[in-house]
């Protein structure tokens, strides 16, 4: 869909009309992330990080690619041919290591962004519940391909990482430890472990690109939100992607590669652990088993559960760590409020910044040892947690007094911030 | 009746997670009350590294050749005996400042030979080492086996500085404090009391003992903490050797960055120019 004033792909000479009837690829771009996509004129630095997880997977595509080249996907051969032959014989192969080893964390870390923007701005809301539904399934699709990959090295902590996350199956009354030892291939991970995680981790970004396709592809029959929440009423309220957000776009794009590239070039092993510059030892245990940072809030989850009620505390933990992302897949029914913005609704802005400040706690808690003191921070936020989503939002989407909102995108960007006065677009509309 | 109760699911969820969790907290609470927590020996007397500086440090820092040879020299003649560097190919040492002849002779002395199978009689003989080799593994007969050291600096929180502290670390007796403390946390048989190691009771002896252990060309004084500092500094290397060109190449990656995100900025200011958003 597009609106009406959207402008139209026009080929100009021979060869551009002559594809143009046969394929039309061109037109396709040019409606979908080119000057033929009409997008609201007031959205803020937050709506680049969509277009910067997508720069993210294709780093982490070519970066990847070009390693399964070098890698020795095997228990005995994998720690070696990644520190030894990857990092010191293979032409910047350390540069190729580090940047997909960073460039996981810094995807996860702009779709954290991403996300948190569509909770502040209730971007899941009518019409884009499909966008958020897809995104939510990225959002699986990307952990599962990142613990995989972190599974590779074959250091320490891949294989107690591996060791523990199969470990949630087991929880599964009756059939758990069958179905674990069915995923692993083995009583314990080796290399019947390791390859399938590899021809998975180098599967699934395929499917995550797939997804993405079905993420714009969702968004663009709305089209975009923006920061005031209001629909668009009229042209005078949106620019063409093109050359407007594609020239914000490229000056998002240079921050995020200075970001990391710092963190590449000159902090390679600051979100890493050290654990997993020892090679894999199934006779040895670290002291403290701990995943990447982006994993941190949900382990924090799952350690918080330790008591048994009804059923063993392990499958409440396993059961809440997945249900705490599974209920994303629900937000848009949760919250009833017909206002997006969080902009305009003071009752949900103080509860999403709490929930902000509870995720960071949580996932504090994740990467810290299991001390009293943690747990019972992991338990009091991972409460919180679950009445947020639950319980909070709900009631709140119900007795909240929104402000009034502007009556067009365009009225909220020349400062008239009130409800006082109608423009003709909204008079019309 | 169905209408209600799947318009409350959401709350019925939601209260029996904080139920299960309220119920986790009173026990996390009476288990904390009942036995407060102690701090162990390993809490309470293990030390964090101490300071040392490297030329190697830092965002831009580049290798010490001269300290690298130093450090070479340490772990030739003292810990390549027990600790393999089985990441580490001779031919690298070039890159460090031998030359090809020197690689060469370091490769064909080395103690620790290359196996060799006779492929017709099936039997294992050994060959001297070729630059092309990797510097082969140890196989140490006494109890347990010493770790790689290829990535050492990089697998142990503090790096360098931890490997310099336990090198230095080992202290005659442990702490009278300690056996007050703690009188089950004696040494045992066979290990040495070290502060800066994760349980405090190392099976490594000693291995700087003297100064002069080894004898440098470079004129430098081989005492026990400038050889402990040598090593080190040699295993930041083996851990990374393309850490200096890793940090020349961000530098000028960064740069670039940089202007061209200030040409971005400005393309975008001059594409937004009237357009009030």
């Amino acid at each position: 869909m597009s609106f009406p004033w959207a402008r139209h792909y026009e080929p100009k000479n021979a060869l551009t009309q002559w594809i143009d009837s046969r394929l039309p690829l061109p037109r396709f771009v040019y409606n979908a992330v080119g000057a033929g996509y009409p997008v609201p004129r007031n959205l803020n630095y937050f709506w680049n990080f969509g277009v910067l997880a997508g720069v993210a997977l294709v780093v982490q595509l070519v970066t990847g690619i070009v390693l399964a080249m070098h890698f020795h996907s095997s228990a005995a051969g994998a720690f070696d041919s990644i520190n030894g032959t990857i990092m010191r014989d293979v032409n910047a192969g350390w540069f190729l290591r580090f940047a997909h080893a960073n460039g996981a964390s810094m995807f996860l870390l702009v779709v954290y962004i991403h996300i948190f923007r569509g909770l502040y701005y209730g971007s899941y809301k009518a019409p884009r519940e499909m966008v958020w539904l897809i995104g939510v399934v990225i959002f699986l699709l990307l952990m599962a391909t990142a613990f995989m990959g972190y599974v590779l090295p074959w250091g320490q902590m891949s294989f107690w990482g591996a060791q523990v996350i199969t470990g949630f199956f087991s929880a599964i009354p009756v059939v758990g430890e069958w179905i674990r030892v069915w995923l692993l291939g083995g009583y314990a991970p080796d290399d019947a472990a390791l390859n399938r995680f590899f021809s998975l981790h180098y599967l699934l970004p395929f499917v995550i690109a797939g997804a993405v396709i079905l993420h714009i592809w969702a968004l663009h029959i709305p089209g975009s939100s923006n920061p005031t929440g209001v629909e668009v009423k009229g042209e005078q309220d949106t620019v063409p992607f093109h050359p407007y957000y594609t020239a914000k776009d490229g000056f998002g794009v240079g921050v995020f590669l200075i970001v990391f590239s710092t963190l590449i070039f000159f902090f390679p092993d600051y979100l890493g652990h050290p654990d997993n510059y020892i090679a894999a030892n199934p006779l040895s245990t670290p002291a403290h088993i701990v995943p990447e940072w982006y994993f941190w809030p949900f382990y924090a989850i799952l350690r918080a559960f330790t008591a048994d009620f009804i059923i063993p505390a392990k499958l409440w933990g396993v059961l809440a760590m997945f249900g705490s992302i599974l209920l994303l897949f629900f937000l848009p029914w949760l919250d009833r409020s017909p206002v997006r913005s969080a902009n305009f609704r003071p009752a949900y802005r103080i509860a999403f910044w709490v929930l902000v400040l509870d995720v960071l706690i949580l996932g504090y808690c994740g990467g810290s040892a299991a001390t009293p003191g943690v747990v019972i921070a992991s338990q009091l936020t991972a409460a919180y947690y679950f009445a947020h989503f639950l319980i909070i939002v709900p009631i709140i989407s119900r007795l909240e007094r929104p402000k009034p909102l502007p009556n067009s995108i365009t009225e909220a960007v020349l400062g008239d911030k009130g409800g006082s006065r109608m423009t003709e677009t909204a008079l019309s509309a | 009746m169905l209408p209600l109760f799947m318009r409350s699911i959401k709350f019925i969820v939601g209260l029996g997670f904080i139920f299960v969790l309220f119920l986790a907290l009173v026990g996390t609470i009476t288990g904390l009350i009942k036995e407060p927590p102690q701090k162990t020996a390993e809490e309470e007397f293990h030390h964090h590294p101490k300071a040392l500086a490297l030329k190697s440090d830092g965002p831009l820092g580049k290798f010490d050749n001269q300290q690298l040879q130093r450090g070479f020299l340490v772990y030739e003649k003292v810990c390549a005996s027990c600790h393999s560097l089985s990441l580490v190919s001779f031919r690298d040492l070039q890159q460090i400042g031998y030359n090809e002849a020197e690689v060469k002779k370091i490769a064909k002395d080395w103690a620790v030979k290359q196996p060799l199978q006779d492929p017709k009689a099936g039997t294992w003989g050994e060959r001297d080492n070729l630059p092309s080799d990797r510097i082969p593994k140890v196989y140490y007969p006494g109890t347990g086996t010493p770790p790689d050291l290829s990535l050492m600096t990089k697998a142990r929180h503090g790096g360098a500085a931890y490997v310099y502290s336990l090198l230095t670390g080992y202290e005659e007796t442990q702490p009278a404090e300690l056996l007050k403390k703690f009188p089950g946390a004696k040494t045992p048989e066979g290990s040495h009391y070290n502060p800066y190691f994760a349980n405090l009771n190392i099976a490594m002896p000693p291995p700087l003992t003297s100064d002069d252990q080894v004898t440098y060309s470079d004129g430098t004084r081989a005492t026990k903490d400038q050889m402990a500092k040598d090593v080190a500094a040699f295993l930041v290397w083996t851990a990374e050797p393309t850490m200096q060109t890793r940090h020349s190449a961000g530098l000028a990656v960064v740069l670039f960055l940089l202007i061209a995100t200030a040409l971005g900025y400005g393309a975008y200011l001059s594409v937004w120019r009237g357009v009030k958003h």
